[in-house]
Parts: structure tokens; sequence; C-alpha cells
């Protein structure tokens, strides 16, 4: 069975806690990873800077490199984590779509924060990375179970908008019903848009009417 | 009662939906190298081509090298920034896609290029795989930063699915002292207001200073919008406005100029238009402004010392500002004039148009560069060079001690090879300070171009307006 990377439904993963606030593209992948001109292979950089003690390059083994003791996701106990949890203002920064392949190439189908940075969150929808936000306390709480010695799991449940896990807890959250829609479906957004054709078409007859200039050819 | 984001999106919207997604149209999309091929690929993939060629433009600019620019493609030693490049070459090949080729003179910053060569007019919606994309709101335009599924998305259907943002309405009162600039303000701003201060926010710059600015001004105060959170600014569109854009190669002429400039009155907020939230700035209290930690909204005044996070109010900007400090290697109420820089970067689509080289030269002029430090100006694109040079500005950096680059990105986010050695120092008037932004644990401070200029002489953070005098 091939499975849709664009769809998302319910998952259940270790959480693996980042308790730093305004984290931005620049640190999930560092620019010297977005000179690929593929969409894969980011994953072992994901964080590269943090992660790792020396300076990462394309193609440089992980087993050379001398990785950052306390990193969160240098702990082994996180090794597996398919879930992170962040503080506010998420990804902000750098429009890199690099981001998003990023985490989840390296395992991740979820972020939980109290706030992302809005260019980060549309990424996120095109590429079946569920970010979730729930609220300042919601996320405190969820810190301070996450940080401790046993790592917890967590299910994310997009259908009914819900966080649950282990010890009680449950929390809902808030998602705009389109992007749930099509994440739930694993629709592709350009072949929707497409559906449109016509309306596109109808559309560029009246706004050539109106602004002749846009379309005059470029004189350049 | 419109604001003048409601005007723009309003004739840009293809359809509208229960759920307030809206369809929306885009007039301008710029593309470059590194947010493009995974775009091109998946048009391959899924057999789809460009809906409409003429709305896009191309230019190499983040990955290319400031050195050697005359050997063209045999100058990149980087192999893999060499390929993107020559990817960027055979995509806009293969799609027929109009690109200023990394040997035209026209080649540069692609948000310097666009409003130059008037790619961006007033009215228009403009994309590009780049988060200061914002930076073309300074025409009137509704310009924004995409992700490369969105590039994609924007070449095969001339549309994006939008969700409208709220509007925001900042005030820039009275007039900048001497010394003081665009990008002063806009670092007041973002200090004020917080780097997600504007999240879900357009935002329009109002009042009599932002008037007053040139619209190269206005492009830098547009530009470093994101870093406040909104994804895109706006200036209204004013005499300052036409008078930039007339005559410009892509911008209408002759009688279409006439219909286009009469459209165009139009592009203002109406008096009695709301907006869900304003934020007023004096720009008289303002001094020259310098970012102390890693990320733009820690900025002090010029004057002022290092402030305490333990003073901080929000608990996680405090955290963010202690990491900053040990990052920055500075600590509380000490002055930056009394740290030393190792490099100075006059540079990137903040400030490397052609107002920002001569208000750095004017500094410079006559006047050495410190000894204890390396400084570069890069200019925003060829056209840019060209002109700088045919004013004689090349010679008084040179002859100051700046190194004379070739058009690019450069040391503003350092994938080619300009960048901070691990713990170097450096006064940049780009707009991103984060941790490794300008090279692996390299440390930034965000300035006008004026204030890189006098602490390049100085060696170390300077007060531009000592100067002036
Ligand atoms: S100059 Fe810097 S901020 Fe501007 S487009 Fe280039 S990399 Fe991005």
């Amino acid at each position: 069975m091939s499975v849709n990377p664009l769809q998302f439904e319910r998952h259940t993963g270790v959480v693996a806690p980042l308790d730093k606030a305004n984290v931005d593209t620049d640190q999930i992948i560092p620019k010297q990873f977005l000179k690929s001109i593929k969409r894969t292979g980011f994953g072992e950089n994901l964080f590269d800077a943090w992660r790792f003690e020396d300076e990462g390059t394309i193609g440089k083994p992980l087993s050379e490199r001398q990785p950052v003791r306390d990193f969160v996701l240098n702990d082994s106990r996180y090794a597996d984590a398919s879930i992170l949890l962040a503080r506010e203002n998420f990804a902000c920064g750098s429009s890199r779509e690099h981001a998003v392949w990023a985490l989840l190439q390296a395992g991740f189908r979820c972020v939980i924060a109290p706030s992302f940075a809005d260019i980060f969150y549309n990424n996120s929808f095109n590429n079946g990375l569920l970010p979730v936000q729930l609220t300042h306390a919601e996320v405190d709480e969820l810190f301070a179970r996450a940080t401790q010695r046993q790592p917890i799991e967590l299910s994310v449940d997009l259908g009914e908008q819900a966080v649950t896990g282990g010890d009680n807890l449950d929390y809902r959250f808030e998602i705009d019903p389109v992007r749930k829609n099509r994440m739930l479906k694993g629709l592709d957004e350009i072949g929707l848009t497409l559906e449109h054709a016509d309306d596109i078409k109808a559309f560029e007859t009246r706004h050539v009417k109106a602004n002749p200039w846009l379309f005059d050819g470029d004189r350049a | 009662m419109a604001t003048l984001y409601d005007k723009i999106w309003d004739a840009h919207v293809v359809g509208q939906r229960d759920d307030g997604l809206s369809l929306l149209y885009i007039d301008r999309h710029l593309i470059h190298e590194v947010t493009s091929p995974q775009a091109f690929e998946g048009l391959r993939l899924a057999g789809r081509n460009p809906w409409r060629l003429d709305a896009n433009l191309a230019t190499p600019d983040h990955n290319i090298p400031t050195r050697n620019r005359r050997l063209g493609m045999a100058g990149i030693e980087d192999p893999i920034a060499k390929e993107q490049v020559v990817t960027l070459d055979d995509n806009c090949r293969e799609f027929d896609i109009r690109q200023f080729e990394l040997l035209d003179v026209r080649q540069g910053i692609v948000h310097v290029i666009g409003p130059e060569q008037g790619a961006v007019l007033p009215g228009m919606t403009v994309v590009c795989g780049d988060s200061h994309t914002s930076t073309h709101g300074a025409l009137g335009t509704l310009a924004h930063g995409i992700g490369t599924s969105e590039v994609e998305h924007v070449l095969a259907t001339q549309c994006l699915v939008q969700q409208k943002s709220r509007n925001m309405r900042v005030e820039i009162t009275g007039s900048l002292n001497q010394g003081v600039y665009a990008k002063d303000i806009i670092l007041a701003l973002i200090r004020a207001i917080g780097t997600a201060g504007a999240t879900g926010h357009t935002i329009e710059y109002t009042g009599e200073a932002v008037r007053s600015l040139t619209m190269e001004g206005r492009m830098t105060v547009c530009n470093m919008s994101i870093e406040a959170g909104a994804r895109a600014g706006l200036v209204a569109v004013d005499e300052t406005t036409l008078g930039y854009v007339e005559g410009r190669p892509f911008a209408p002429s002759g009688a279409r100029w006439q219909e286009a400039i009469e459209a165009w009155q139009d592009l203002k907020s109406d008096k009695d238009a709301t907006f869900d939230s304003t934020v007023v700035l004096d720009a008289n209290a303002l001094a020259p402004q310098v970012s102390w930690g890693t990320n733009p909204q820690l900025v002090v005044g010029v004057d002022e010392s290092i402030p305490d996070p333990a003073t901080f109010e929000d608990e996680a900007t405090a955290e963010t500002a202690e990491r900053a400090l040990k990052y920055m290697d500075l600590r509380p109420g000490e002055s930056l004039k009394d740290v030393p820089l190792d490099k100075v970067f006059i540079g990137s689509c903040t400030n490397a148009r052609i107002e920002d080289l001569r208000a750095a030269a004017s500094v410079a002029k006559g006047r050495r560069v410190s000894t204890n430090l390396e400084a570069l100006v890069v200019p925003g694109s060829g056209l840019v060079k060209q002109q700088a040079e045919n004013e004689g500005l090349d010679q008084v950096f040179i002859d100051a001690g700046f190194e004379w680059r070739d058009p690019g990105c450069s040391m503003c986010l350092a994938m080619n090879d300009d960048r901070l050695m691990p713990r170097e120092r450096c006064a940049s008037t780009s707009n991103r300070n984060f941790e490794g932004r300008q090279g692996h644990l390299g440390r930034t401070h965000l300035v006008s171009p004026a204030t890189a200029a006098a602490s390049a002489i100085a060696g170390h953070i300077a007060d531009v307006r000592e100067f002036l005098q």
C-alpha cells in the first residue's frame, strides 16, 4: 500500500520537547543545506548548528561529527520522537520550505506550539506536517510532562481536533476547516485550484480590461 | 471605508470560499535559484506548464559569488552552488521564463531588481519564494513571501489560496534627525512591537515620516515587515511613487501610463477606513539603532547600554534575550561602542540600493577603515553597481579600504563564501541577526548603511551622528 504523504488523519508518537521560543527557520535547517536542488536529504541536518559542535556541510557523514551533548534531539530518549513541542512564534524568519521538509524527513509529523510564523504554517499544510496550536497554559503543561525522565506519547487526531495522551492529557485545537479537510484527504492543492481554471480565465479577462498595462507583454 | 490592503485584495480575488479562504490572482512572480528547483521539478512530474509566462521574472542571487563575476558560471567554485544556478538557467530555458542571467547587467537581488526594472507596479500582487518580498509593498503593491509548494502553485495556476490578514496601521510621526534613516525606523518598530507583533497582519506604513521617505527608504521599511511577523507591508501611492516608477523599462508609457496613473490614484486607504490595530512611533525621538541580540527585536539606540533580560516583562523574550547575550558574548549594561568588530557588511535587499551606498560613501569619504577589520560593499544589482561607479562611489569605498564586490545576497545569508568565521562580530546592513545567519557562530549587529560605514572606520559600533557634523 502506498502512503499519501500529504494525508494526516491520526498520529501517535513520542514528544520531543524543544524548550525555546522564536525558533527561526535558519536554525531548523541552516542555509548551507539549501544549496540542494532536491526535495529530500534534509532530515539528518535538522537543527544542524544546535545538534553538532562542528559546522555541517552537505554530504558530511554524521559519523564524523561531534554531537552537542545536551541538545534535546541528541537525547536517546527522543530518538524516535515524531511530535515536536516548542514555544511561541515557532519557525519565524526565512520562508524556506526546506524547514518543513527537514522536520518531516527527520521523522516528525506534527509540531505543537502556542503560535507559529505564517509562512511556515502554510508550508506545513502543503507537505503533510500538522502544526497544532495549543494555548500557552496547555503548552506549559505539556512541557512539564514531556521533560520528565520518561518521555510521553501523544495522539493527535485531526478529525477530532484533539491531542490526547497517557495521564488525562486531553486538549482541543482550532484549525481552518478547509485546510483540515485537505489534509485529512491528502489532496493536492494545485489540482484543486486547477478545477477552477475557468474562473481564473474569466478573472483574467476582467483584470486585463481594468489594468491593460499589466498584460502588455513586458516591454523590457 | 476600505484600507489599501482591502482594495488590492478585493481587486485580485478570483473566487471566495465560504470559509474565508480565497483564490487570489498573482500579477508578478519573482524567481531565484534557491527556492525554485523543487517547484519546477514538481511541474515536470505532474506534466504541468506555467499558466502565464510573462508574469514571471527570474534571476540568480542567493548563492552566487561576489568576486570574478566576469567569469560567469566558471567563477562559481562551489560545485553544489553552481548546480543550483545552472538548474535555474535550465529551468528558465525549458519553461521559457525570462531570466536576468548571471552575466546580465540587470541581474541582482530579486527585491532590488523588481522595482528597479518597473517589473513591480502599484496595485499589483507580487510573490516570490523569499520572505523579504514584503519589500515591494513600498510601491503600493500587495507583496509577500511564499514557500516552494506555493511557488509551484503560482507557476501552475497564477493564483494562491490565501486567507485575508488583518489590517495594522503603523504611523511614523515627525521627521528623522540627521544620521537617522529608514533602517532605524524599522528596527525601532520591531523593538517596540516584537518579532511576532504583526503576525497575521498586513502593515500599512503611514505618517509624515513615511511620506517624506524616498521610495528606496520605503523599501527598506517594508522589507523588514516580515521581521515584525507581518507577511506584507504597504505604503500608499503618491507622487513619490509615480516619480519613481515612470520611465522604468517594464513600466507602461505614453497613453498607457496616463491610464495607469489614473487608476493608481485610488491606491490609498479611505479616510474612514478601520484598522484592527494601530501603532504610533515618533521619528523625532529616534537615535541610530543597533541590534544586540539574535533576533531583530533585541535592539537599542546607539547611546543606550544593553538591557538586563531580568527586566523584561515577557518570559519568552527574557529567555530568548538570555540566550542571545550568551551567543553574542555580551553583558547587560555594556555599551556596544566598546565592543570591537571583525567585519562590516554593506549590502542585502534591505540596504544595497544607490541611496544606501551614497549614505555609506558620504561617511567613508576621506576616511580609513579601521585596521582590525574587513569591510565589504556589495551592491544590490548590476545597475546599482554601474550607477555607483558612474558617481565614483566605488573609488570612495576602495580608497577608504572597503572591498567593492559584484551584486548578490552575499553575507546577508552567507550561502556563498562571504561569511563570518566562528565568533566573528559584524555590523551589517542586512535584516536578520539569527544565530549563524552570517556564518556558523557568527555575531551580527543590524544597523543602517551610514552607521555601518561609521563603525567600519571606528572599528566598533559607532554613532554616525558624530561623523556628520
Ligand atoms: S539579500 Fe538576504 S534577505 Fe534579501 S533576498 Fe537575499 S538572502 Fe534574502
